[in-house]
């Protein structure tokens, strides 16, 4: 990395400084007397202001050992800001939670500062810590750093990402299982996938301990796992009356009541009744009464699948896949880890190059990926069973089919090359 | 250089046990509640009595090593030595100990500059993506737009005075990296990719041919050379392609605008979760301030909160009034480009006789 100096010219950005919102070209100005590299990316980025034009183009480099976790730049302009030619993105999987120590973050800061430009960033879309600005060398050294100091690099390309929780149980009345350390177990246990890249496509957890979902599980990864419990919730009705003493009666009908969307609650006197056979669990009247309510005891997840955001197909939410799983114990989690490999089994023999699992779901239908990942269907699944009548009833094709084998074999039995059947 | 060992060590995530707040590893699945004691503090309560306060700020998310070492001296003053951040972007300094609470607020406030809120029914840290500051696919910036709307909208952030809260989210390309938001900003192209036939050998041209949504991309030789060729009438200017291959570029400076979408929740309280609508389309991509911008999310905010009920957020507050009554109130112009023609758009037309006339 050069270390010329280079006098910042950033008139554009200069009115960026203005405002109450923290500006992070105050900062980087003041920075840039430290690390002189951080003047050539503001000038730098100061000419996309003026042009509207960017200047990064994506390159390749990887730790040995690893297939992803630095996202390596270079500057078209590398002639001008000879700095930028190698000006890399080390990400760095998160605590979970994103909880830190002081120390912890120190030494995030020195060991982005020793190697490179010195630029953090908590968090990026993934998940990460994102450490950014690190030439060649200074890409492996970081992460070597990292790693000595108990850190991992983060996921990237067709691999599993890294994953990302809420707080969870960590602060959090709600939180229906531990999402903190699922979100460890599964990190630890699926690390291999992570660092190298060898699925049709990339893969998303993330976890959220109930459905308040504040990690945007369903519409944010691949396989959202959020917290839930079977059974009555929980009901103070002490506090009950207290919340109806303090608000009023009209702020339970107006904001609670009416609000529930299976209309599971009424009231009599200061009581609150719930049918809880109704309840779908959607969280709205704990939020609101979160002193009085409590989600059930029975705790568990609903995991679902195929969350992604538009590309290709339009947008997909998570749909419903298992809809309760308990991960308490050891046992329970290895349990999903198991259906988990299945899962992952099935999309990366059947999946097309580049094919997210939500899109798999798309072009071979839900019943054909219940069937290969081995669920049985649940009404749980889905809004309303199906309205067109073109149906493939195995069970009741004509006897004349039997011990023939089918014109067009379901995608779980079909043959493949150098194997009898999958 | 120092010697490197470097191989797949595969460590995983890093043990969170030694970075939880001494008050979190106690009273760890043990809390009872939580109150809001004003914007952008909380405290919660374990069952065993205990009570950890914390002061959430909002954070420019890109920060300097020097700016994170002045952020971990204030934690360590009053917070035990310990903080975390939330998934947009804010910063909780974590308090165990209630007379450090106003000395804290004092240091973030005026020795970080950070403002404090994004609790309750607020605006909350718009999650934002990399763009020009380091990405190699942006037609737009992230951190810089975010500190200017944030700047604009810092009001209700600092106050909880919207009806629910407000999620939003600016991506700088289609691929929209920062995903839904109760508000979302998206760039959008209007034209064809330009391929540079002479790069193409840089590029996977199966993967190329493979990767568009519209199969508007096949194979072609030109003067010779394998290359590709765009269908125009095919190409709804998503940009896939050029996410793939470098050498169809999607983005053009002239033409490139913004648009604004609306109604995206995750959360499954009272309804079900909603991918977010197309509000407003054309807006000029304007640095340094893309005022056009803070001007059309100011719009729809002010709409919200007066025709907001509480607990509603704005994608259920649009479905109770309807979209012909939003498009009413915010005096966007509802055009023929806000009816669907994506492969889904037959379950968004009102196929009903329920009409507001």
């Amino acid at each position: 990395m050069s270390a010329k100096e280079m006098a910042l010219n950033t008139p554009m950005l200069n009115e960026l400084e203005s405002g109450d919102w923290p500006s992070f070209v105050t900062d980087l100005k003041a920075y840039s007397k430290k690390r002189p590299v951080v003047a050539q990316l503001l000038n730098q980025l100061e000419e996309s202001y003026q042009t509207k034009w960017n200047y990064w183009q994506g390159k390749i480099i990887n730790a040995p050992g690893y297939g992803g976790g630095i996202i390596a730049r270079g500057s078209d302009k590398s002639d001008k800001y000879p700095g930028l030619a190698n000006f890399h993105t080390v990400r760095v999987i998160e605590p979970p939670g994103w909880v830190y120590s002081t120390d912890a973050l120190r030494d995030l800061a020195d060991i982005a500062e020793k190697n490179g430009a010195g630029i953090l960033q908590f968090h990026g879309m993934s998940g990460d810590v994102l450490l950014l600005g690190f030439d060649d060398a200074g890409s492996l050294q970081c992460a070597e750093d990292l790693m000595n100091n108990g850190w991992d690099i983060g996921g990237s390309g067709a691999a599993m990402r890294t994953l990302q929780c809420c707080v969870g149980q960590a602060r959090c009345e709600m939180a229906c299982y531990d999402t903190m350390k699922m979100t460890k177990h599964l990190t630890d246990t699926f690390i291999h996938y992570l660092h190298r890249p060898e699925f049709v496509y990339k893969f998303k957890f993330k976890l959220s301990g109930c459905p308040n979902d504040c990690a945007n599980s369903i519409v944010r990864s691949d396989m959202p796992i959020i917290g839930t419990w079977r059974g009555a919730m929980q009901v103070d009705q002490k506090k009950v009356a207290e919340f109806i003493d303090q608000k009023g009666m009209e702020y339970l009908i107006d904001n609670v009541l009416t609000r529930c969307p299976t209309r599971c609650l009424s009231v009599r006197g200061k009581e609150l009744v719930v049918d809880n056979s109704d309840c779908v669990r959607c969280m709205h009247c704990i939020n609101v009464m979160h002193k009085a309510l409590k989600p059930g005891k029975d705790r568990g997840a609903t995991i679902l699948v195929g969350g992604k955001r538009t590309l290709k197909i339009g947008d997909t939410m998570g749909a419903v896949l298992i809809p309760f799983i308990k991960l308490e114990t050891d046992e329970d989690r290895d349990n999903f880890t198991d259906f988990v490999e299945k899962v992952w089994e099935f999309w990366n023999d059947n999946g097309m190059d580049h094919e997210r699992i939500g899109e798999f779901i798309y072009r071979i239908g839900m019943l054909t990926f219940l069937k290969g990942v081995e669920i049985e269907p649940d009404p749980r699944m889905i809004n309303r069973p199906r309205t067109t009548s073109y149906i493939k009833f195995e069970e009741l094709g004509p006897s004349r089919f039997d011990g023939e084998r089918q014109q067009n074999p379901p995608v779980w039995n079909r043959e493949s090359e150098g194997r009898e059947t999958m | 250089m120092s010697q490197t060992t470097l191989a797949p060590r595969d460590q995983g995530a890093p043990d969170y046990t030694k970075y939880l707040h001494p008050l979190m590893a106690k009273n760890y699945g043990k809390w009872d509640y939580h109150e809001r004691l004003r914007p952008g503090v909380l405290v919660h309560v374990g069952e065993s009595g205990d009570k950890l306060y914390t002061v959430r700020a909002g954070s420019p998310r890109t920060m300097s090593a020097d700016t994170v070492r002045k952020v971990c001296a204030i934690a360590d003053k009053y917070c035990e030595g310990f903080l975390r951040f939330t998934s947009r972007s804010n910063i909780e300094f974590l308090v165990g100990k209630k007379e450090n609470l106003d000395p804290l607020i004092q240091a973030v406030e005026k020795e970080l500059g950070w403002p404090l809120g994004g609790t309750g029914p607020s605006v909350s840290n718009i999650s934002h993506t990399q763009g020009w500051l380091h990405c190699n696919l942006p037609g737009s910036d992230a951190a810089g737009s975010v500190k200017a709307l944030m700047d604009d909208l810092i009001e209700d952030f600092k106050n909880e005075q919207l009806p629910n809260r407000v999620h939003i989210s600016s991506s700088c390309c289609q691929i929209n990296c920062a995903s839904h938001g109760d508000i979302s900003i998206i760039v959008q192209h209007h034209h064809a990719p330009r391929i540079n036939h002479k790069n193409m050998q840089i590029c996977e041209l199966p993967k190329v041919v493979a990767i568009c949504p519209a199969a508007a991309i096949r194979p072609a030789t030109i003067n010779g050379m394998e290359t590709v060729e765009v269908v125009e009438e095919k190409c709804m200017y998503c940009g896939a392609c050029h996410g793939q291959c470098p050498s169809m570029e999607i983005r053009d400076a002239q033409t490139d605008t913004l648009s604004i979408w609306v109604g995206g929740k995750m959360s499954n309280a009272r309804s079900a979760p909603t991918f977010m609508k197309l509000a407003v389309w054309g807006i000029p991509n304007n640095p340094p301030r893309w005022p056009e911008v803070s001007a059309a999310v100011k719009t729809i905010l002010k709409a919200y909160k007066e025709g907001g009920k509480p607990w509603e957020r704005l994608g259920e507050w649009i479905e109770r009034i309807g979209w012909q009554r939003f498009f009413e109130k915010t005096g966007f112009p509802f055009t023929r480009y806000h009816i669907d023609d994506s492969p889904e758009a037959l379950s968004t037309l009102n196929r009903s006789a329920m009409l507001r006339l």
